[in-house]
């Protein structure tokens, strides 16, 4: 899965899951600031991503995640890894 | 709505009666014990003889690594706990001048820490399910006190703390968490009272009685259906007007 698959897989789900106006997802965009996610909401996203990308998220790394690209970053690295 | 119910220490006293009033509301039980199979498995008999769903899991709910692994297990098997019961507790008695550490931890670690273990392990399934129920067996002793009993007092006293903060942590996901604080309860642990205790008990109840498992086990039954969706954070003393 490329970089581009991942973006559109998230944004998908940032919608779905969470709520959030497709318009307002942008690879700077801050969870928490930007997009109105809670400190819990970002704990479902990343639930969401270990469902959907067949990934592990660890917490201490799951900690780092403030915007939309460093998740990316994150997925694209462990199913690379 | 039928659910996945998690109910640790369910193979005697409340415990069993929980176990037994979630599978007739139509749950699926998961019937945590330590050590006692055969209980656990009269438990799971008695479930299935009267058309319900119930597995047993062994696990020490105070260990973390048992506690992953019995909702692995519990997952595989059953599916995700949506309704868990923290009712696993022990009583280690004596008066605070003669209180070993080991007395301590052993009570805050099978009563609290399990009750920490099991709910943040039952959060992630009830977050991605967007429902889900934490009930938690605290005690009057948490509420009154009781001489002999500082360690149990204080590990049921912060079940209500837990069960408070954790509610408005999880409040906005349709998850509650809520308390039952029994009173003296016809069980296993209060068996050893001698019988002038047991009497000096019943005259301070205003209903006059010791209450029966399965009157804790509506309470629970209560808070873990729909009807109880708007209550959360919440105590309820069933204790016959004890601690009044």
């Amino acid at each position: 899965m490329d970089r581009t698959e991942i973006e559109a897989k998230l944004t998908d789900l940032l919608v779905d899951e969470l709520g959030i106006e497709r318009d307002d997802i942008t690879t700077d965009a801050k969870f928490e600031e930007d997009l109105d996610v809670d400190s819990l909401g970002v704990v479902e996203l990343l639930m969401a991503l270990e469902d959907n990308f067949g990934v592990k998220i660890p917490d201490e790394e799951a900690e780092q995640i403030t915007t939309v690209g460093e998740a990316v970053d994150l997925v694209e690295l462990k199913l690379n890894a | 709505m039928s659910h996945v119910a998690l109910v640790t220490g369910g193979s005697r006293g409340i415990g069993k009666a929980i176990a037994m009033r979630l599978a007739g509301d139509g749950h699926s039980v998961a019937v945590n014990y330590k050590a006692n199979a055969t209980a656990a498995d009269e438990v799971v008999d008695a479930i299935i003889g009267a058309g319900g769903a119930a597995i047993a899991f062994q696990a020490d709910v105070g260990s973390g690594e048992a506690v992953t692994a019995m909702f692995g297990e519990i997952e595989e098997r059953l599916g995700r706990v949506a309704i868990l019961v923290n009712n696993a507790g022990i009583t280690r008695d004596d008066l605070l001048l003669r209180m070993s550490p080991d007395a301590w931890d052993d009570v805050i670690q099978t009563n609290l820490r399990s009750v920490y273990l099991c709910t943040r392990a039952a959060m992630r399934g009830m977050l991605r399910l967007k429902w889900g129920r934490i009930i938690s067996v605290s005690s009057v002793s948490g509420i009154s006190g009781n001489p002999g009993q500082a360690n149990y007092a204080a590990s049921k006293a912060a079940i209500i703390g837990f069960s408070k903060s954790v509610a408005r942590e999880i409040g906005s996901r349709s998850i509650t968490v809520n308390v039952v604080a029994p009173g003296f309860i016809e069980t296993d642990m209060t068996e050893h009272l001698g019988s002038d205790v047991a009497e000096e008990v019943v005259r301070r109840v205003a209903l006059g009685r010791l209450g029966k498992p399965e009157e804790i086990a509506a309470a629970v039954g209560y808070l873990a259906s729909d009807d109880a969706a708007y209550v959360t954070g919440q105590t309820l003393v069933v204790d016959g007007g004890l601690a009044l």
